[in-house]
């Protein structure tokens, strides 16, 4: 009698947790814990779930509605990444985050399709940022072009200004990720008079013995790395082994994190990448996330990444998206927003320096606002360091404004191409 | 008892040599046809489109070209996603040059420009045996995917090496670019694996096909009979790159969209290819189609099941799922080296002597 009580209780509650009668707000995550990106991968989705957990666990959700988190593990393959999507799309999902280059030019033309905007942080299709021809992307507040410039921009400050006849070389993934600042970086090559090398490395990166064969041989005064996963830790123990010096070694922010450096232990002191975003874990927020999230036993994933870049990356997407969800229940009056709500609430975003005081996360990351003609925002990054013996990173130049007299026209024909080839007319932006 | 042919009676040589000759078979293959072209589309959603069948069938038709080279030819290949990658790209070329041309021409012409190229690369293998060839077409592999990386006129000259297929019609229906239906984009697929499974199963069943099987039992042999090595190891690998090609073609305009070479045609598609044959059965048509299915379908209905009805954690899922399939290929081989076709004869066999074996 009493087990059959119990049974009837328990399929009651399983009903009752099944039941659709409560609104959510779905933030789908297409993360990967597995495959050989899974290093970066995780931190970023543990950050990102984290981030919605406090949030339904200290203030009840967004304006009073819980949020939901829907993880779908793709291995940063596309064809995973096609199935995540069609399975979360139908669930209400918000926003899409994919955290794939590959997966993002796949979703691009699909999300638009099916009006669901779409949010590629630092990463995806840079052209993006012309909001005009990219309705439902978003790739605020820093994109590649810009990242390309920034450490361009940090490469003069160092050489007071003039790096004529200087060589840089661009050890790069050999992949549409990788490729993407060849274009701007050419462009600067030509205002600034530095040489270009390009160096590929095929997925996913773990032989790269030639190529650091001709960078010894070649001497390029300064390397600049867009890689991720295993790739950048390969490229750093590499770096170290011909003793390339570290400080003239520049990743891009996916090759700046704990991951990438720790492997190569004392050897990758002074080691630089991007950040759009500041670094560690010294923020009020943090109290919370160990106050609500781990000590309660509700972190994502093995709760061991609490504070690292990736894991801040991933904390800084799911604020901006939580903010953007503020602002579309503010702007359309309810509090069960929909996708196409969620879209005007990004467009209109805008993050001040109060508001993210308020957040508990002061300095985190710039100030900036998104508008209807540009969803890429200011592209602002700072350079930070590796430390080798605190074993932390550490921001070391203030955040850099990117070139955006060189970019701005690139952006223009990279979206008017696309806007043709799929017979897209530009919307009208007030 | 179930499986029976008694008083299933031939009066025709036609009737004799027909692809099903026994009536279980035919009516079973008729409905399979019946519900796939006339019940799945009025039932299909954006899920199982994207995510089950569109993939499903694409494979298919690649793991068929594949079977015509190595099931049937003998010729081993590890060139697959080389190929599927030139189909890929001669489709996107062409979608963008001549926009007006209908995209099942452009299909089409992709697995005649594979064909080409496959016949090229299929040229050592008049000299080079086994392993040997499959080391030379590994070579394509990489040669291949290097080539579409490094040359921007492949991908006309895009910021980052991507391809994306702009919208096209058939018959004022949208098969391609975002905004294709689900049934669209099933159909298309469909027609194309119905129209080349036929014609390879008549190409492997007659002159063509018995000749490619004389050179994969023994080419000495073979060529002492009359059949002229040269002609049948290039036939050999023009049919096979021909499909291999329209698989690469659909993989990239219905199925992705968008795709990148590195990642979407490395050469872990050509050993994906490769398993689905050798799970399914060499020299099979069938065994294309249930190799196919097995390692689209099972990981996919692992993680639904897993992830959706256990509500396991994605990670904790997605580990399983590879121990799993990669236990599950081993079992299979060890009980039944000849894969999923011959394990479906066996039950056949068993199936009509059933309840009486003696």
């Amino acid at each position: 009698m009493k087990t059959k009580m119990k049974l009837a209780a328990l399929a009651l509650s399983a009903v009752m947790a099944a039941g659709p009668a409560l609104a959510e707000l779905v933030f789908p995550s297409l993360s990967y814990r597995t495959g050989p990106y899974a290093a970066g991968g995780a931190p970023f989705a543990d950050g990102y779930a984290d981030y919605f957990t406090l949030l339904n666990e200290r203030d009840g959700g967004i304006g009073g509605v819980k949020t939901k988190v829907i993880e779908c593990e793709t291995g940063y393959n596309t064809e995973k990444g096609v199935e995540c999507y069609e399975a979360t799309k139908g669930e209400g999902s918000l926003v899409y985050q994919p955290l794939s280059t590959g997966i993002t030019y796949q979703l691009i033309p699909k999300a638009s399709a099916d009006g669901i905007p779409l949010h590629t942080m630092g990463y995806g299709r840079t052209s993006a940022a012309d909001g005009t021809v990219f309705k439902w992307a978003f790739n605020y507040p820093a994109n590649y072009w810009q990242g390309a410039s920034v450490a361009i921009n940090h490469i003069l400050d160092i050489n007071g200004g003039d790096i004529k006849g200087k060589k840089i070389a661009l050890l790069y993934h050999n992949s549409a990720y990788g490729k993407e600042p060849i274009r701007t970086l050419e462009e600067l090559s030509k205002k600034h008079g530095f040489e270009l090398t390009l160096i590929p490395v095929d997925h996913p990166g773990q032989e790269q013995k030639s190529q650091w064969l001709q960078i010894r041989r070649e001497k390029p005064d300064y390397v600049l790395m867009w890689g991720w996963g295993v790739m950048n830790q390969v490229a750093i123990q590499e770096a170290a082994n011909i003793r390339f010096p570290m400080d003239h070694f520049i990743g891009i922010w996916w090759s700046g994190s704990e991951n990438d450096v720790l492997p190569a232990g004392a050897a990758a002191d002074g080691y630089k990448a991007l950040n759009f975003h500041n670094v560690g874990s010294d923020y009020p927020i943090f109290a919370d996330i160990k106050k609500y999230v781990v000590d309660a036993g509700k972190a994502a994933g093995s709760g061991d990444n609490v504070g690292t870049v990736l894991y801040n990356r991933g904390l800084y997407a799911a604020m901006l998206a939580a903010e953007a969800a503020r602002k579309a229940q503010e702007l359309s009056g309810k509090k069960d927003i929909t996708p196409a709500d969620m879209r005007d609430g990004m467009e209109a975003l805008e993050i001040t320096e109060a508001r993210m005081v308020e957040l508990g996360m002061p300095n985190f990351g710039p100030a900036f606002k998104v508008t209807c003609a540009n969803h890429g925002g200011p592209g602002k990054a700072a350079v930070q360091q590796w430390d080798a013996n605190a074993k932390k990173w550490k921001l070391v130049s203030d955040f850099y404004e990117p070139d955006m007299e060189v970019i701005q026209p690139l952006i223009k024909a990279d979206a008017e191409a696309y806007a043709k080839e799929n017979g897209i007319t530009p919307r009208e932006c007030k | 008892m179930f499986y029976r042919e008694a008083g299933d009676f031939k009066t025709s040589y036609v009737e004799d040599s027909q692809t099903f000759p026994i009536r279980l078979d035919r009516r079973g293959y008729y409905a399979i046809i019946f519900i796939a072209f006339a019940v799945i589309p009025f039932l299909i959603n954006d899920y199982w489109a994207n995510a089950v069948f569109v993939p499903f069938l694409i494979y298919s038709i690649a793991a068929i070209g594949l079977n015509i080279l190595t099931g049937y030819a003998g010729q081993v290949s590890l060139g697959t996603g080389g190929f599927m990658a030139v189909g890929a790209f001669a489709c996107y070329k062409l979608m963008t040059a001549f926009p007006e041309i209908n995209i099942i021409f452009h299909i089409l012409i992709s697995g005649g420009i594979t064909a080409a190229v496959g016949m090229a690369f299929g040229l050592p293998s008049l000299r080079i045996k086994g392993f040997y060839l499959a080391v030379a077409t590994l070579a394509a592999q990489f040669f291949l995917v290097w080539l579409f990386n490094k040359v921007p006129w492949f991908y006309n000259y895009s910021a980052s090496g991507q391809i994306s297929a702009p919208e096209r019609t058939v018959f004022g229906i949208a098969v391609t670019g975002p905004h294709t239906a689900a049934w669209a984009k099933y159909m298309i697929s469909l027609v194309f694996v119905f129209v080349l499974a036929w014609v390879a199963r008549n190409l492997t069943r007659g002159t063509v096909g018995r000749k490619w099987m004389a050179i994969r039992d023994m080419d000495i042999a073979a060529e002492i009979i009359g059949v002229n090595p040269l002609p049948a190891k290039l036939s050999a690998f023009a049919v096979s790159s021909f499909f291999v090609g329209i698989a690469g073609a659909l993989f990239f305009a219905v199925y992705l969209g968008a795709a990148e070479v590195g990642e979407a045609f490395g050469p872990q598609k050509s050993f994906l290819v490769l398993f689905m044959i050798i799970i399914g059965g060499l020299g099979s048509i069938f065994g294309s189609f249930a190799g196919a299915a097995f390692m689209v379908l099972l990981p996919v209905l692992l993680k639904n099941v897993l992830v959706g009805g256990l509500g396991w954690p994605t990670d904790l899922a997605a580990q399983f799922e590879i121990m799993l399939v990669g236990a599950l290929i081993i079992i299979f081989l060890i009980a039944e080296p000849h894969g999923i076709a011959q394990l479906w004869r066996i039950t056949k066999e068993k199936l009509r002597l059933w309840p009486f074996p003696h």
